[in-house]
């Protein structure tokens, strides 16, 4: 046969070619993975935790049904409206620190600076380690014999003639773990902010400067208002990061001295595995649900939709 | 309203140097257009007046105040971008009163001194909206309108109708023109658009790899263009260029023999030269020499023709309409006061 005899033909499909051109066929196939994961580890382990809650459950034991009972005691419970005060404390302080010193380095390296790439790879460094890794630095740093702030100050400048004791007394050691947890959030924040700097034209600033504003001028009325809807996406990220924070408090205090640094997620893990109180524990974390949805719609709906931003209406 | 005045101004990128000593003066109330293929320098030199661009060497004077060491907002300028930079998060009763605003300018000064340009931008109707509301066109009326807002000694505009489609960029010249007209404020615009520069400007500054080529009012560069670069950067169509030599008193290439110009200058017998021509300046004359025709474009008010002539494309604008068809010959002749002559080294004008 040759070009000139040839004829076009399309070759039939085969059957297993018909079944995956099926629409309906294709969307089970294609949506099962992602459902079936969902429903495996998020809404499964959240269903049972909110089960939980509303039973008695011990380690070992199967539970029964006793409603709001678990609630009803927590609202008694000294240890655990502490730790819903300290989680607000700790969530507001961090956050703020967090986003004054990474607002501040994002407009550091937005500008021209000498080693910007390498500065900006460093800066993630606290991101990249992990958690359990840095918390336990930072238990080194505390530490009561071997800190090597106190003997820094101590041993070495001579400025004071006793150790530090970071984590002996509630406040010292709330006030460590929110350096600690300042220092690893700054990261998050300062390279989603620089990105959000960076689609900000460097055109709208010189045409600025021609009308005459100055530097703190450029920041407040252009800088600050273009940044407002990344910030909210990005505090409110923020803000749930911190506000179930587990792994840095675990590991530097596991909740101590006497409880006083106990969060809502510390607090939910103590009374429900090593306490053997699943219920109770469960009760707590489900305690948090309200505070996060809430945080969550306030920046969402105050900081980050803003009437310039909407859909062209060109009428 | 101020004079500008440029004095051998140079501006290194680095080790790399893009003006190599540029001379402009403009008068006070002058619309001076700065035209150049991309890369020429003329942004970086727009930028430099307006303060974004630091001065290597050489003197800027605005005004007669030499403002090397200027702030920009000292310098009494206003700018116009290629992409606008409105303010996004503003309306464009704001965007416009953005420099009164940071004066702390009354209420009543505001709104009379962007109600006086809104009014002569026709921007009243959209003062509440923010620039994504607005078309292309408004976009552009906005950013004219921040700059007359101030009221400044120059304006600046950085190819400010690049953005726009054709039939809006030839309606935008015009407003352009007739603001300046109205205004009088001193002017300097940046385009590569030859059309813009010739149809807007009081005086065009040709630039080419950061010097300056030619400088003049537009019809005296379409005229006498100094050098190769200027004459086949000004005017549409392009001008046509053959290679040849003087021979017994016509210039020839090839095995064909155009007329020289009454007056031949300073070219001499033998040399190499580049003959110039317009295609509006090409004639039909059965006396002519033949050229190949290619392609036909009738545009209705005059037909261009594509032809071959001696090894060169040549292009012919003429008012007649052509009937003839690719491959067919058609009898061309210049006319011999309109030749240009050029050196073929140098590329500097000989007649």
């Amino acid at each position: 046969m040759d070009a000139s005899t040839w004829v076009a033909k399309r070759p039939e499909p085969t059957a297993l070619a018909r079944l995956f051109d099926y629409k309906p066929f294709l969307i089970a196939v294609c949506l099962f993975p992602a459902v079936g994961l969902l429903m495996a580890f998020l809404t499964y382990p959240l269903g049972l935790g909110v089960y939980l809650a509303f039973t008695d459950t011990q380690i070992g034991g199967n539970g029964k049904w006793v409603g709001l009972e678990n609630f009803i005691d927590l609202m008694e419970d000294p240890i655990f409206l502490q730790s819903v005060w300290w989680t607000f404390v700790y969530t507001a302080i961090a956050t703020v620190g967090k986003f004054a010193l990474g607002l501040w380095l994002a407009l550091l390296l937005n500008d021209n600076i000498p080693f910007k790439s390498a500065i900006r790879a460093i800066i993630l460094l606290p991101y990249i380690v992990p958690t359990v890794l840095s918390a336990i630095a930072w238990w080194w740093i505390y530490d009561p014999q071997f800190s090597i702030i106190s003997y820094v100050v101590v041993d070495q400048l001579g400025l004071r003639d006793r150790y530090y004791d970071f984590l002996g007394e509630p406040w010292p050691a709330r006030w460590s773990l929110i350096v600690a947890n300042i220092w690893r959030g700054i990261p998050f924040v300062a390279i989603t902010l620089l990105a959000g700097l960076q689609t900000i034209s460097p055109s709208l600033y010189e045409a600025a400067m021609l009308d005459g504003a100055s530097g703190w001028q450029r920041f407040r009325r252009i800088t600050a208002p273009l940044l407002m809807p990344i910030l909210a996406i990005v505090m409110t990220f923020s803000v749930l990061f911190t506000f179930t924070d587990f792994q840095l408090v675990y590991a530097i205090t596991r909740g101590g001295p006497i409880n006083s640094t106990h969060l809502m997620a510390t607090l939910a893990f103590q009374r429900g595995i090593p306490a053997g109180q699943l219920g109770e524990g469960a009760a707590i974390a489900v305690a948090m649900i309200p505070f996060l949805v809430f945080a969550t719609l306030f920046s969402y709906y105050a900081l980050g939709n803003r009437k310039w931003q909407q859909g062209s209406d060109n009428d | 309203m101020a004079t500008v005045s440029v004095r051998s101004v140079r501006k290194a990128f680095g080790s790399v140097e893009v003006l190599h000593g540029v001379d402009v003066e403009v008068e006070d109330g002058e619309f001076v257009i700065l035209v150049g293929p991309s890369g020429c320098g003329k942004s970086t030199l727009l930028r430099m007046i307006a303060g974004l661009e630091n001065i290597t060497r050489g003197e800027i004077a605005i005004g007669g105040r030499v403002v090397n060491n200027v702030a920009p907002k000292e310098r009494d300028i206003a700018m116009v971008f290629q992409n606008y930079a409105l303010y996004p998060h503003m309306t464009v009763l704001d965007n416009m009163a953005f420099s009164l605003t940071l004066l702390n300018a009354p209420k009543s000064v505001i709104e009379e001194k962007v109600g006086r340009a809104a009014a002569i931008l026709g921007l009243e109707p959209y003062l509440a909206r923010y620039p994504r509301q607005l078309s292309g066109g408004q976009r552009q009326r906005v950013a004219m309108g921040r700059a007359i807002v101030r009221d400044p000694q120059v304006f600046l505009f950085d190819e400010p109708l690049s953005n726009l489609d054709a039939k809006l960029r030839v309606q935008m010249r015009a407003e352009i023109k007739e603001l300046h007209q109205r205004l009088k404020t001193t002017t300097i615009y940046v385009t590569h658009d030859q059309i813009e520069a010739m149809t807007m400007a009081d005086k065009i500054v040709v630039m080419n790899g950061g010097n300056v080529e030619q400088m003049g009012a537009p019809l005296e560069l379409y005229d006498r263009p100094r050098n190769l670069f200027v004459a086949g950067f000004i005017g549409s169509p392009a001008m046509n260029f053959v290679k040849g030599k003087i021979e017994g008193g016509v210039f020839r290439a090839g095995d064909i023999a155009l007329p020289l110009p009454t007056d031949p200058g300073t070219a001499q017998e033998g040399q190499p030269i580049v003959y110039g021509i317009r295609p509006e300046h090409l004639r039909l004359d059965p006396n002519g020499v033949a050229a190949t025709v290619h392609v036909t474009e009738p545009t209705g008010s005059e037909t261009q023709v594509i032809m071959h002539l001696a090894g060169s494309q040549v292009v012919g604008a003429f008012r007649e309409r052509i009937a003839e068809k690719p491959g067919q010959h058609l009898h061309i002749a210049p006319d011999p006061a309109l030749v240009h002559l050029f050196d073929e080294q140098t590329g500097t004008r000989l007649n």
